[in-house]
C-alpha cells in the first residue's frame, strides 16, 4: 500500500497544515511517511505544495512524479498538475476556487466547494479541513475517528475553540456527497 | 633585590623581532597587565598574521594562532563558549585594519568583551614593507613606490575614531610607545583594556603607535622621530572613548 | 507507536546537534539551509548555550575555530556559495587538529547559482575544502532520520580522529520532513581533550594551537602524521549501504536523496526484468572504493546518478579499476531527476550488455 499524495494552492489555504496532518497521521500508525514541500522564493510568491507519501514500505524518492491522489486549491494548481495523475488516480477539486472539470476519464474526480462549505458553517480557513474529511471518505486511508482525535490532539489548550471547528468542519467534508 | 625582571607571562625566549621595532615593548606591557591582574592561568592569546605571528611562542597562557585578520572571530568564539577565559588579540594594522576589517568592525559592535592590542606601524613588515591602511599620505612604501596618492590608494583609515562610534565598545585610546613617558601610559591603557574585561565591561582596543625601522628604511632613532612628526599629527593620542569617563561625567 | 517525531531533515539535524552536547553554533543565513540556524536560535538559549550569527561566513568558521580550540563542541551550517567562504577557515582548522562539524545544504552552482538541491559541491567537499594537504571527513545522509544520526556520528568522528567532519546533504533533504528517533545512535567512546587553550589553570604547561611551521621539515612532519590518521578513517570509519546488488548486473551509485530516485528505479527496473542494484557511500570521505572494487567481480556495469555533471565519476572508475564500463546520469543546476529517467538509462545499458 502506498498513497502518492500532492496538495497544492496558495500559500495561506493551509496546505501545510493538511499535508502534515496526514503525514503524522501515518507516522502515529507506523507507515512510513515523507512530506516534500515546495520552497524558495515561490513560498513567498503565493504558490505552495506539498507532496507527502504514505506507505507500508520503506519509500525511496520523496517527489512524486505521478500523484495518485492529487487535491487542487486554485486553478493553477489544477493546470499543472491535473495531466500527471496516474491513472485510477483521485482528484480531489475544490470547485469554489477552480472553475473548470477535468476531461480525463481514467481518473476519478471529486468536486466539493470546500471554501464555500467553510464560509456558509462560519468556518473561514478550514477549507483543508473540509478537503480531509472528504479525502478519508473517498479513500479510507484513516480511521475517521482516530484520525479526528489525532488531529485535535495537536491543537493546543489555547486554542480549544478551535477543536469544535476542526470537528465539523473534518465532518461536513466526509458527509458531503458530491 | 630585584628592580628590572622578566615578566612571568612572557615566555623566556628570544624575540624574533628586528632591531628598534617597538613589538618587544607592547609584548612586555601585555605581559606585566596580565601579570599584575593574576590571570596568566585563564588566559588565552590570539595571535595574528603580520609580523607579530610568532606571539603565541613569547606569551605564558595559551595560544592560538588565527587567520589573517581573523582573530576577532576566532577570540569570539574562545570567549562566547568559555565567558571566564581572558581574550585578548593581538594584531597589526594590515591584520585588523585591512583584511579583518569585518571582523574588528563586527566584533566591537557585538560588544563582544575583548581585549584588542593594535599595532599602528604604517606598513605590512612582515611581507616586507608593502602600503598599510594605516600609510601615511606620500608614505613610500614598496607597493606605493611614488609615495601614497589619496587619489589613488584612498586616505590612511584612523581605527580609534572609526571605533569609537559603536557602542559596544568600551574603551578605545591610541597610545605610543617613542618614550618612557608614553610606554608608562600605554601600560595603563593595556592594563585597564583587561580590566575592563575582567569587569565585563565590553569591548577595549588600544592602538599603539609603533616604529619599523626595517621597513621604513630608518635608523630606529630616525623612526621614533618620524612617528612623533608624521604619525602623530594623523593620529593624535589620547581617549577616542571610554564609557567610565563618561558615568562620571554625568 | 514509537518514539519519532516528524521533522524536516535541517531541524532534526540541529536536534541532533544539541542532544550531542552542540550548543554553540555561529553561522550566517542562507538558503536552503536556514532552517538550521532558525531552530538553534529558538532551542539553545533555553540549554544554557548560543546562536550567534556572524558578520559573516568567514567569521562564522573562525567563531567555530576558536570554540573548537577550547574543546568545546561546536558547529556552522551554510549551503554551497557561504562554503565557498568558508574555505580559509576550514583548512586552519584541519591545520590545527580541531573537531567541528560544518554543514553543507547544497544548493545549484557555479557562482551565486540556484537555490534548489545539487550535488555539485561533491568535488570540493572530498578533495578540495580548501588549500593544502587536507581531508574532512564527508557524511551524505539519505534521509531525515540520517541527517540526525550522522550528524551526531559527525561529532564523534571529528573528537576521536581531530579531522573537522562535514555534512554533505542538499536541499530537498533539508526541506523534507521524515519521521526521526533521536535514540538511533550509539555513543561512542570519545579520547580525552588534553590539547584545548581554555586557559591552563596553572595545572598544565601552556597549549598551542596552530597551523605554523618555518621548519618544512616540521610541516611535513605534521602533515604525514595527519595522514597517517586519515589512513585509520579509511580503515575503520567507510559507511555504505548495499541494495539488491547480490545478483546485479548492473549497479548504480547514488549517495543522499539521488540514493532515494535510485532505489526506487531499482525497484521498477527489478520489475521489469532487469537484475539491478544500487551502492550508497554513506561516508563520501573515506570512499567505500572496497566494497565497490568487489562488486566489480561480478556486476557487468556501473551507473552513476548524481545532481551534478559526473563529479563522481572518476572515484568509481579507481575503485573498480576500470575492470567494468562506468557511465553516468544525472541532472543538475538544482533539477532532479525522476525514478523513471534513471529507468530509461538503465535500460539503455541492460540493451548493450544483453
Amino acid at each position: 500500500m502506498t498513497h502518492n499524495i500532492i496538495i497544492s494552492g496558495f500559500g495561506g489555504q493551509g496546505i501545510l497544515f493538511a499535508s502534515k496532518q496526514l503525514a503524522k497521521s501515518a507516522m502515529h500508525e507506523d507507515l512510513h511517511v515523507s512530506w516534500l514541500p515546495s520552497y524558495g522564493p515561490e513560498m513567498r510568491g503565493g504558490a505552495c505544495n506539498c507532496s507527502v507519501i504514505i506507505s507500508d514500505e520503506e519509500i525511496g524518492s520523496p517527489l512524486i512524479p505521478h500523484p495518485d491522489i492529487l487535491i487542487v486549491f486554485n486553478l493553477p494548481s489544477f493546470d499543472k498538475f491535473e495531466s500527471q495523475v496516474s491513472a485510477g488516480g483521485l482528484l480531489i477539486v475544490d470547485s469554489t476556487l477552480v472553475n473548470k472539470k477535468s476531461e480525463r476519464d481514467d481518473i476519478n474526480v471529486s468536486y466539493i466547494p470546500a471554501t464555500g462549505l467553510a464560509a456558509d458553517n462560519k468556518l473561514d480557513g478550514l477549507a483543508n479541513v473540509i478537503v480531509l474529511g472528504h479525502l478519508l471518505k473517498k479513500t479510507g486511508m484513516f480511521d475517521y475517528d482516530s484520525f479526528l482525535s489525532f488531529m485535535v490532539s495537536s491543537i493546543p489548550p489555547a486554542k480549544a475553540a478551535l477543536i469544535e471547528k476542526n470537528t465539523l468542519a473534518l465532518k461536513i467534508g466526509y458527509d458531503y456527497e458530491g | 633585590m630585584v628592580v628590572f625582571d622578566r615578566p612571568k607571562a612572557l615566555s623566556d625566549v628570544p624575540l624574533h623581532y628586528c632591531p628598534g621595532c617597538t613589538h618587544g615593548i607592547v609584548h612586555r606591557l601585555v605581559a606585566e597587565a596580565i601579570d599584575d591582574l593574576g590571570v596568566v592561568d585563564k588566559t588565552v592569546g590570539i595571535a595574528p598574521v603580520g609580523c607579530s605571528v610568532f606571539a603565541y611562542n613569547y606569551f605564558e597562557c595559551d595560544m592560538i594562532e588565527a587567520a589573517h585578520g581573523r582573530a576577532p572571530a576566532v577570540a569570539t568564539g574562545v570567549k562566547r563558549t568559555n565567558p571566564d577565559t581572558v581574550v585578548f588579540t593581538y594584531q597589526g594594522d594590515g591584520d585588523l585594519a585591512a583584511i579583518g576589517t569585518a571582523e574588528t568592525v563586527h566584533a566591537c559592535a557585538r560588544g563582544e568583551n575583548l581585549t584588542i592590542i593594535f599595532i599602528n606601524n604604517c606598513i605590512y613588515g612582515m611581507t616586507g614593507g608593502q602600503m598599510a591602511p594605516t600609510s601615511m599620505p606620500g608614505q613610500v612604501t614598496t607597493t606605493s613606490p611614488y609615495g601614497r596618492d589619496r587619489k589613488i590608494q584612498g586616505s590612511p583609515i584612523r581605527v580609534c575614531e572609526m571605533l569609537s562610534t559603536l557602542d559596544g565598545v568600551a574603551y578605545a585610546e591610541r597610545v605610543s610607545v617613542d618614550c618612557p613617558k608614553n610606554v608608562l601610559h600605554a601600560k595603563k591603557a593595556i592594563k585597564k583594556a583587561f580590566q575592563n574585561q575582567i569587569d565585563k565591561k565590553g569591548l577595549s582596543i588600544i592602538e599603539v603607535l609603533s616604529t619599523c625601522p626595517s621597513n621604513w628604511g630608518k635608523s630606529p632613532i630616525e623612526s621614533l622621530e618620524w612617528l612623533r612628526n608624521e604619525m602623530m599629527p594623523y593620529y593624535p593620542l589620547g581617549v577616542y572613548k571610554d564609557i567610565d569617563a563618561k558615568e562620571e561625567d554625568k | 507507536m514509537s518514539n519519532k517525531v516528524l521533522m524536516k531533515g535541517n531541524e532534526a539535524l540541529a536536534e541532533a546537534a544539541i542532544k550531542s552536547g552542540c550548543i554553540h553554533f555561529f553561522g550566517y543565513p542562507i538558503t536552503p539551509q536556514t532552517e538550521v540556524a532558525e531552530y538553534l536560535a529558538k532551542r539553545l538559549p533555553k540549554v544554557g548555550g548560543l546562536c550567534l550569527q556572524a558578520e559573516s561566513e568567514i567569521a562564522a568558521i573562525n567563531m567555530v575555530m576558536g570554540a573548537a580550540a577550547t574543546g568545546t563542541r561546536v558547529m556552522t551550517s551554510s549551503s554551497s556559495p557561504g562554503i565557498s567562504l568558508k574555505s580559509e577557515g576550514i583548512s586552519y582548522i584541519a591545520g590545527c587538529d580541531l573537531p567541528c562539524v560544518i554543514v553543507n545544504v547544497q544548493r545549484g552552482g557555479p557562482g551565486l547559482g540556484g537555490i534548489q538541491p545539487s550535488q555539485a559541491d561533491y568535488n570540493q567537499a572530498t578533495k578540495a575544502n580548501a588549500h593544502g594537504d587536507m581531508h574532512v571527513i564527508v557524511l551524505a545522509p539519505s534521509s531525515v532520520q540520517e541527517m540526525a544520526t550522522l550528524a551526531s556520528e559527525a561529532f564523534d568522528l571529528a573528537d576521536i580522529y581531530r579531522v573537522p567532519a562535514m555534512i554533505l546533504a542538499d536541499g530537498a533533504l533539508g526541506q523534507m520532513m521524515e519521521p526521526v528517533d533521536f535514540d538511533a545512535k550509539e555513543s561512542r567512546e570519545l579520547p580525552e581533550k588534553n590539547w584545548v587553550t581554555n586557559g591552563h589553570g596553572g595545572k598544565r604547561k601552556k597549549n598551542i594551537v596552530n597551523s605554523l611551521f618555518m621548519d618544512p621539515a616540521a610541516l611535513e612532519a605534521s602533515v604525514i602524521e595527519r595522514f597517517q590518521r586519515y589512513e585509520v578513517i579509511k580503515e575503520n570509519e567507510v559507511k555504505y549501504e548495499e541494495y539488491m546488488t547480490e545478483d546485479a548486473d548492473i549497479v548504480l551509485v547514488a549517495y543522499g536523496i539521488t540514493s532515494r530516485i535510485c532505489k526506487s528505479a531499482v525497484i521498477a527496473a527489478r520489475a521489469a526484468g532487469i537484475k539491478v542494484g544500487l551502492l550508497r557511500p554513506i561516508t563520501l570521505w573515506p570512499y567505500p572504493s572496497k566494497a565497490l572494487g568487489k562488486l566489480a567481480d561480478t556486476a557487468k556495469h556501473f551507473l552513476v546518478v548524481e545532481l551534478n555533471m559526473g563529479q563522481m565519476v572518476d572515484d568509481v572508475k579507481l575503485a573498480v579499476e576500470c575492470r567494468r564500463p562506468v557511465s553516468f546520469f544525472g541532472r543538475t543546476g538544482g533539477m532532479l531527476p525522476t525514478p523513471d529517467d534513471v529507468v530509461e538509462e538503465i535500460k539503455k545499458i541492460a540493451g548493450g550488455i544483453a
